[in-house]
């Protein structure tokens, strides 16, 4: 008999019921909640009179709404009534039912997939849901983490487990280093890049390969995060030293004589050597440029280095009307060099790269310089309250601070642009985030997805830049 | 949940393909906190020629006249055609709310998202798969035909065209049954709470690190 998969011994070790209809149910060890996806789960509960299976399994935190200034005054200071009374909902849903949340005045406040990693709260081997389809980051610790819709938070709630079918084993396999200044985004807007936005839909993804163990776990998360834009809903990486080494100490994580029962057991998340996968790719990392989306989908992508394409040269007619519509939405001519591209707004963070390690990235890059006149604004925001305190400490503020970043409070932002932070209509934005789909970050906004350091540097020159050109200047 | 077996509707054409989430209702529009009323937002960007904002009255705003369901055969539409990838990107379920708010019971195409295929099932709302030269046989035939109807049966697992040519489509047994039943899954689900609480004894032995209490 062939080995497993990690999916496979992810699915194993949290069957608590296979049906005959070939559905399953599923034990969930954690669930995050937020104020978008949430209320209607809540209500539902109410309504049917149903308790919480499992208090100690949830955790919340509003994210999505929550103003990037003026936080101090908590939820007073969310200017948009309807906003205000979503978060407030979350915070009278948790106070009710007893469920653990980080309020928007807590330091522990941020975006759901920044601090359960943060907190300790996502552990290796768990399966973790989120009513969020960027749960997946949480794969990067060897979980089986997912995103699922409002019906299903309910479900969670009220049963600890959800009804599923097992997917189909993927593997995406990035050979060899990566180049200085290639980063997780560049390898996952890649990855996007070559399978296409349902390359990986009805499947788990685990990614693997030299490149990927030589990543940080913030790499990782980065590159599980999307995961869901190549179609499927779960990425993962194996667990080893790195996902090990993360964990330790953090408040949820197991210590002492536990902890060493749980990395026995963690050592045992990977792949086997003859498990069998459904589905093969593999990429030659040493060849990945950094990559910069030109369309209105994340597989819309290229290296900074290359041009808009034309879409007279695509011969299937409904990619060809894609891009068409894609360059008419984007204000873009065909075959114009990326560098080309005139921005007006810069924005670094979202549950993609918001992280410590992402903002020391775009930090190296802008110190002792200053942000391109020719920019309306450039932002960066801080995944959680955490992560923005261990950065003030490190001084990477200011560092911003003197190259005329703004330096905001943590949660979504300009990401979804649900709270005042958003673009103006045609204006050109490059962003650390995940989604460039039609009005994501504005009404007619225009996002260009690229890593921290790439925004960095298009921040400074006010239009793309081949960020490993300016570390060679540095260099010099 | 309201139950699904049949349905005859009028189909409308949606000729493009990656539908994302962020197009079928855009952000500002979560902020609600009910399940129902998000009909009037459905496309919004598409349908309308000014920018949105909750609470507002739809009746009022710049329609887009090019946008399809704005053209006046398919205002009643019960029945989406639409291309591959269907509903990527968020997990949103205000998306199914929203078509089906609208009057969607239906939603064609060669392939779904995942998460939001999933969605639909859990609110009296049927996709179905049917392959790439089938879709394109009926657009052809909706755009050729003002009114054009389909039958969708989900106990007969069929669709079935006015010229009474027969489509089938697979759906897996557990949705359909919750589906053609009506049922409320959570009720299904705690049938099996003794199985669910011998799977957390068992756990909180191998892996108790899993447990805070
Ligand atoms: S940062 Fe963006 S993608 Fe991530 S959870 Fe928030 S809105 Fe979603």
């Amino acid at each position: 008999m062939a080995g497993k998969t990690l999916y496979d011994k992810l699915w194993d070790d949290h069957l608590v019921k296979q049906r005959d209809d070939g559905s399953a149910l599923i034990y969930i060890d954690r669930q995050l909640l937020h104020e978008v996806t949430s209320p209607q789960a809540f209500e539902g509960l109410r309504l049917a009179n149903r308790k919480p299976w499992r208090l100690d399994a949830n955790i919340a935190t509003p994210d999505h709404n929550v103003p990037t200034t003026d936080r101090e005054r908590g939820v007073e200071g969310i200017v948009d009534p309807v906003s205000r009374i979503q978060v407030e909902t979350l915070d009278r849903n948790c106070d009710e039912f007893g469920i653990l949340e980080f309020k928007i005045k807590d330091q522990r406040q941020g975006i759901v997939h920044v601090i359960g990693p943060e907190q300790g709260a996502t552990l290796p081997g768990m399966s973790i849901v989120c009513g969020d389809s960027h749960t997946s980051t949480h794969g990067a610790f060897g979980c089986l983490a997912h995103g699922i819709g409002t019906s299903e938070v309910e479900h969670v709630l009220a049963t600890q487990c959800l009804v599923q079918q097992k997917m189909k084993n993927m593997l995406v396999k990035v050979n060899g280093k990566l180049g200085p200044g290639v980063t997780g985004k560049d390898v996952v807007l890649a990855i996007i890049g070559k399978i296409g936005t349902a390359g990986g839909t009805g499947h788990a993804i685990e990614f693997g390969g030299e490149a990927i163990r030589g990543l940080s776990m913030e790499g990782r998360m980065t590159i599980c995060n999307m995961s869901i834009e190549a179609g499927a809903r779960v990425g993962m990486v194996a667990v080893d030293q790195t996902t090990i080494d993360y964990v330790k100490d953090r408040p949820f994580a197991p210590t002492g004589e536990l902890r060493e029962k749980a990395i026995e057991y963690w050592s045992t998340l990977h792949s086997d050597d003859d498990a069998v996968f459904d589905k093969v790719v593999e990429l030659d990392g040493a060849a990945i440029q950094p990559q910069v989306s030109w369309g209105t989908s994340p597989e819309m992508v290229t290296g900074v280095g290359g041009n808009v394409p034309d879409p007279a040269t695509e011969a299937d007619p409904i990619k060809r009307e894609g891009i068409v519509r894609a360059l008419k939405y984007m204000g873009l001519a065909p075959n114009m060099p990326i560098s080309e591209i005139k921005l007006d707004r810069v924005f670094i963070g979202s549950c993609t790269n918001s992280r410590i390690e992402d903002l020391r990235e775009a930090a190296k890059v802008v110190k002792g310089k200053k942000v391109s006149a020719s920019l309306k604004q450039a932002m960066v925001v801080p995944g959680s309250g955490l992560v923005k305190l261990q950065a003030e400490q490190e001084g990477l503020d200011r560092i911003f601070l003197e190259a005329g970043l703004e330096w905001r409070d943590p949660g979504c932002s300009m990401c979804l642009a649900m709270n005042a932070d958003k673009l103006g209509q045609g204006e050109h934005c490059a962003s650390t985030s995940n989604r460039n789909f039609e009005g994501r970050q504005g009404f007619g906004g225009r996002t260009h997805l690229v890593s921290p350091a790439m925004a960095a540097a298009a921040a400074i020159h006010g239009h793309f830049v081949d960020v490993r050109e300016m570390m060679k200047g540095e260099q010099a | 949940m309201r139950a699904f077996t049949q349905h005859k509707g009028v189909v409308a054409p949606l000729d493009r393909s990656n539908v994302d989430t962020d197009m079928i209702i855009p952000k500002q529009f979560l902020k609600s906190i009910k399940r129902t009323g998000f009909g009037p937002n459905l496309f919004d960007e598409l349908r309308y020629l000014d920018e949105g904002q909750p609470d507002q009255d739809c009746s009022q705003r710049p329609v887009n006249p090019d946008f399809v369901l704005n053209q006046e055969q398919y205002k009643s539409a019960s029945i989406l055609l639409a291309r591959s990838n269907f509903g990527c990107g968020s997990s949103r379920e205000h998306a199914p709310w929203a078509l089906e708010d609208f009057g969607f019971r239906v939603i064609i195409a060669p392939s779904f998202a995942d998460i939001f295929y999933n969605n639909c099932f859990k609110n009296g709302l049927l996709p179905i798969v049917l392959d790439e030269k089938s879709v394109d046989q009926l657009f052809t035939e909706v755009e050729s035909h003002p009114g054009y109807e389909l039958s969708v049966d989900l106990e007969a697992n069929s669709v079935t065209t006015p010229s009474g040519q027969v489509f089938s489509f697979e759906t897996d047994h557990f949705r359909r049954h919750c589906l053609l039943n009506g049922l409320d899954d959570i009720g299904v689900t705690l049938e099996d709470s003794d199985a669910i609480r011998s799977y957390e004894e068992s756990r909180r032995k191998t892996a108790p690190w899993l447990f805070s209490a």
